[in-house]
Formats: structure tokens, sequence, C-alpha cells
């Protein structure tokens, strides 16, 4: 079989057993490969599309849907999305499968007690750099950028109310005070 | 000593789920998942649903975290595995994914009818703010109900610097860090143990 719905089934199933750290880390991998070495999308189409995966609601994985689908249409969509998450999908079934066998087990359990810093971390890690990527614009509205960040930080750290606020609050304020 | 706010982390757990109510859980949590969907997932299984303690997500998490995927993709497999089997990684993942993906292609097919809107652009910038706030509150509100003791706090504070300020490549940190605070949870366990005895 050829063709780019094959090379993209094929592209991502390589790609996916190496995405530690989920999509956001393979972005840099998925850019050399489409827009650079096959020229499947401009530069342009593909920062776009990685905005919009990310301001969607949902994992950032499905940006790949939205590679898929500029290089061959629904079945590419289909090609990238089974590629990328089908052998994520076997391994995590694999690794809970053993997780629960030895469930018991000490050694398993200090392995998934210690691996909870360095995930927590890490979560904090992204919402600091996707923080700072969004404190943008004049110094003005950095300034409410970061306000804005932090109040919602704080908002759903502090509250047991639904962080659903939070976005619609953010979203209001940036209409009305980075309106630019 | 535990503070007199805690959250209901003691409250007993509810019934273990079945496929259809994963799917629930997880497309609600999918379609709502601005920012992250983790911050959602984790919300309606520890506090809404209460189908599992903070402590178990936090280690399914954990897990998600060092396999390649997305974590939140791969903790749904697992979760659904241990609730409801195949069908539960099947329910689970589809409903995480099948519905921002239908959200996802609309906008994409309709972005360029409002993408030059300003207003649009202005709502989404402090969305953004909004969302990378809510994955920092999420995180503190984790350490918050996990109370973890010192030097596990200080290696989450490494993992931290080391992503966000270095941009340290993530398989180096989980090859280097995750080693060590398994090392500390062992230290911590044997002298605890020694304590008892």
């Amino acid at each position: 079989m050829t063709g780019p719905v094959w090379d993209l089934f094929l592209f991502f199933l390589k790609l996916s057993l190496v995405a530690v750290g989920g999509a956001n880390a393979a972005v840099p991998s998925m850019h050399h490969e489409v827009v650079e070495l096959r020229h499947w999308m401009t530069d342009a189409a593909f920062s776009q599309g990685y905005a919009l995966a990310s301001a969607a609601p949902g994992p950032n994985v499905l940006f790949v849907a939205v590679i898929g689908w500029h290089v061959a249409g629904w079945q590419g969509l289909a090609a990238s999305l089974v590629g990328f998450l089908g052998p994520t999908f076997i391994l995590a079934w694999a690794v809970a499968m053993l997780t629960q066998r030895l469930a018991g087990d000490a050694r398993m359990g200090a392995l998934r007690a210690g691996l909870v810093p360095v995930a927590i971390g890490l979560i904090l890690a992204t919402g600091l750099v996707t923080g700072a990527a969004a404190a943008r614009g004049t110094e003005t509205e950095m300034a409410v950028a970061v306000l804005i960040t932090l109040a919602s930080a704080l908002f759903v750290w502090r509250s047991n109310l639904s962080p659903i606020w939070t976005l619609v609050a953010g979203g209001l304020l940036g209409l009305v005070l980075l309106g630019g | 000593m535990p503070k007199p706010s805690a959250p209901p982390a003691e409250l007993p757990l509810n019934p273990p789920p079945g496929p259809a109510q994963l799917f629930a859980a997880f497309a609600k949590a999918g379609l709502m998942g601005f920012g992250g969907a983790q911050v959602w997932v984790r919300r309606a299984l520890v506090e809404e649903r209460r189908w599992m303690t903070e402590r178990d997500y936090a280690e399914v998490l954990g897990l998600g975290q060092v396999l390649p995927g997305p974590n939140v993709g791969n903790a749904a497999v697992m979760i659904g595995r241990r609730f409801a089997g195949l069908a539960g990684s099947f329910a689970a993942t589809g409903g995480l994914y099948l519905f921002p993906l239908i959200v996802l292609m609309s906008l994409v097919l309709l972005w360029q009818e409002f993408a030059d809107i300003p207003a649009v652009a202005a709502f989404m910038h402090g969305l953004a703010c909004a969302a990378a706030g809510m994955v920092i509150g999420n995180g503190l509100r984790m350490i918050g109900r996990l109370r973890p003791p010192p030097e596990l706090i200080a290696i989450g504070i490494l993992s931290t610097v080391a992503a966000a300020w270095f941009r340290v490549p993530l398989p180096i940190i989980v090859l280097v860090l995750g080693p060590i605070s398994i090392a500390a949870v062992v230290w911590r366990a044997r002298r605890g143990g020694e304590a008892r005895a």
C-alpha cells in the first residue's frame, strides 16, 4: 500500500511510541516531518492548526487529527488518529494489567508512588509554560494576562466551584481588556 | 496535622462504574477540557463521582505520564480497564476523544469565517490565560490533598523547574528524577517502619 493515507498512518505509528509527554512533546518532530520533509502542510497552516487544537476543548493530541485531515481528508484523519493512539492504547492496557496483577507488591507500590511528584511537577510546568506563552501583547496586556492566570490558579486551587467559571470569566475579561 | 477544611477526601468511594458511566464521565471531561482534559478528568473521577481516591488517581496519572502518548489518554485506558475491562477502556477513551474531535473539526472547517473577528481573538486570549492558571491551580490542589513529605515536594519542584525553565526533554526528567523519587519513597517507608518497630 502507498499514498498519503498509508504514509500518515506509518509516520504517526512510529512517532506514537517515542512520544513521552504526549502530543505537545512530539510537535517539533511532527513539524519536521509534515512541513519540512514532506511539504504536506505549509508552516502557517501547521501553526494555525496547532493553535486551534490548543484552544479547543479536549486533549491536545487531537492536533494529529487536524494534520491528517489537511493531508488526506477524513481518511487521513482516521489514519493519523489510529496510528498515533493505537500503540499507546495497547501499551497502557498492558501496563494496567501488570500493575493490577502486582497490586500487592511493595516494589510496584513504590514505583507508582514515586512517579506522582514527577507527574505533578510536570503538570505545574505545563501550566507555567502555557501561561508564559499567553502573556503577550503590550505591557498592559501582558500584565492583564498574568493577572488572569494567577487569579484563575488561585480560584481552582482554593475553591470547590467548577473551573468552568474561571474559564468563562477569563474569556470575558479578555474580551474587555485584551481587545486592543 | 490535617486541616479542618480538608476537602471530602475521606468520604467513602462510590461503587465502580460500568462502561456507560465511564463514557459519560470522560465525555464530559473531554468537552469541558479547555487547556487540558486532565484537570476535568480528575475533578469528575475524584471529586464529583468519587470513584477513585486522590492518591489512586495521582498514581495512575503518574504512570500515564511516563508512558508514551497523552497522559490523560493513558489514564483513561488504565482507569477504564480497572473498572470495566476492555469495554471500559474503549468507553473511557471514546468518551474522552469523540466530542472534542467533533468540536475541533467544526472549528477547523469554520475557522476562516471568524478568525478575523478581533472579539473572538480577545476572548480566546483571555481563555488561554485562565486555562493556564487552571492547570497550575489543579496541580496545587492535588499537592494540598496528597500532603507529600518534604523530599517529594523538592523532587516535584525540580521536575517543574527542569521542564518549565530549562526545557529539559521529558524522557530525561522521568529517567533521572523518577528513580530518585522512587528511592525517596522506599527510604521514607523504611524509616516509618523502623519508627513503628
